[in-house]
């Protein structure tokens, strides 16, 4: 079981017997009064979004997954391909499934799939992912510590914005919770 | 090292977090307010129904410097404040740390709506000192934090944002929700805003108003949607008091949380306070204000997942 404290971006439970995917999470409280657990919930069979408040005390039933570690091969149209380390086997998955998560798919990342009922319904990805960057604009010498950025292109086609001093060609680190830069990855 | 370059880049905020600091005190120095420390370790707290106090084998973490900076009153000192840190449990989120800085402050012979004044003219001070521009984006608005602020009265805001008249029903948790789904959200964003007047039962240490006994003199100040003060006139019936407190422990109690013993020290010297009225901002939520920062993380050098 979960507590309402344990609600998080990602995080899968059961409401009426179908599994569902947090999005979108946001804990709002004022000063003084009671705390709200706010979530953006995906069904994770029929794709259907919805918003809903919990309050400490409420109750979750964790999602009944049957997760797998897989590895990203390649993805061709719509359809992306994985690839179970153990047993070999291979999976496709629509991007409409695989959602944002498509940003930081490079070939042979691992990640953990979640499946319901045989079917691949979620990925979950790894905190940090190091992805190249393939397009950037060469940017004015900046002073760091006025935070300013400028976008570049990573090698998933994912737009970020960086600090100035990044250059085409390099490594960098992503957060992929919150799908923000972290650093350089030195070669 | 992700953590490393990740306070690196922080430095810009942290300057700006240093000088709030800096100008917040020089701006209650100059106006004889005098900076006292009291203990954040404690024996006891104040019962609230809705913060839950961190509690270690030594005692509680306060959540609020309230139950001893109020002896100071009792006293006779008559212009205190304090800046330090305070602990709430389970308190984590965009605009919300389990340890956070905030700067609290009395004054004696005053109500609310000296406080009102002095959150104005304390953020005129600090952007003067900060940037001189008293017009910051937030939230992607921009918003002009000179003063005079729009001051509303909660009963307002809620006939028109929420439709109902939170004084005439007694519905707490219908308030509590409406106030952070309904009405903050839709609060003008172009200036800061301050409430005034919440309902008796949404201020459990707070003075009812003596022209309508049906709302506590507690006010609060908003600005891009972040809450960035609470403060009231007052209670100073230890009687009173010690019935709120009883009711507070009581609902904690129904809802099977832990309940509070009570602070009888607090209750004892309450009969010596004088007519006053305190404030309590938060640092951070300032810093964020200022920098513009959507999460709180990035105005504190350190964040628990840091840790």
């Amino acid at each position: 079981m979960y507590e309402a404290a344990d609600l998080r971006k990602g995080l899968k439970i059961q409401i009426d017997g179908e599994p569902y995917i947090i999005t979108d999470f946001s804990f709002v409280k004022p000063g003084k009064g009671q705390a709200l657990y706010k979530c953006r919930l995906k069904n994770l069979i029929t794709g259907t979004q919805f918003d809903r408040s919990y309050r400490s005390g409420d109750r979750f039933e964790p999602a009944d997954l049957d997760e797998q570690e897989m590895e990203f091969l390649y993805h061709e149209g719509n359809q992306y391909c994985f690839m179970n380390t153990s047993t070999y086997e291979q999976v496709f998955m629509e991007e409409e499934v695989v959602g944002e998560a498509k940003n930081f798919l490079t070939n042979n990342l691992k990640v953990t799939v979640s499946f319901f009922q045989d079917r691949p319904m979620a990925i979950t990805l790894p905190t940090f992912v190091d992805l190249k960057v393939v397009k950037a604009d060469p940017g004015v010498k900046g002073d760091t510590a006025t935070g300013a950025t400028k976008p570049v292109t990573m090698e998933t086609g994912y737009e970020i914005h960086v600090p100035l001093f990044i250059e085409e060609g390099e490594t960098l680190r992503l957060d992929t919770r919150t799908g923000q830069y972290v650093s350089r990855v030195k070669q | 090292m992700e953590d490393l370059a990740r306070l690196a880049r922080k430095r810009g905020n942290l300057v700006l977090r240093e000088r709030i600091l800096c100008s917040a005190r020089r701006f209650f120095r100059e106006r004889g307010f005098l900076e006292v420390t009291t203990p954040i370790l404690s024996p006891t707290v104040i019962p609230e129904e809705h913060i839950h106090p961190v509690e270690t084998a030594a005692g509680f973490l306060l959540p609020s410097p309230e139950i001893h900076m109020k002896r100071f009153l009792a006293a006779g000192y008559d212009r205190v404040f304090q800046i330090g840190p305070c602990f709430r449990k389970a308190e984590r989120g965009e605009q919300h740390l389990p340890e956070f800085t905030m700067l609290e402050w009395y004054r004696a012979g005053e109500d609310y709506h000296a406080l009102a004044d002095d959150c104005e003219r304390l953020l005129a001070a600090v952007i003067e000192s900060v940037s001189g521009k008293a017009v910051v984006e937030y939230g992607g608005n921009p918003i002009d934090l000179s003063p005079p602020w729009p001051r509303l009265t909660v009963r307002q805001v809620f006939l028109k944002h929420a439709g109902w008249d939170p004084l005439e029903e007694e519905n707490p948790e219908r308030f509590e929700r409406d106030l952070t789904e309904k009405v903050v959200p839709v609060l003008p964003r172009e200036r800061p805003v301050l409430l005034f007047d919440f309902p008796a039962y949404e201020a459990s240490l707070a003075r009812k108003s003596p022209a309508d006994p049906r709302t506590a003199e507690r006010l609060e100040l908003f600005a891009g949607g972040l809450e960035l003060a609470n403060g009231f006139s007052e209670l100073t019936d230890p009687k009173e008091q010690r019935r709120r407190f009883e009711e507070t422990n009581e609902r904690r109690r129904a809802r099977g949380e832990k309940t509070c013993p009570l602070p009888e020290k607090f209750l004892a010297f309450l009969s010596d306070l004088p007519p006053c009225a305190g404030i309590a901002l938060g640092i951070d939520r300032l810093a964020m204000l200022l920098a513009g920062a959507s999460r709180i993380d990035e105005v504190v050098a350190l964040a628990p997942e840091d840790l």
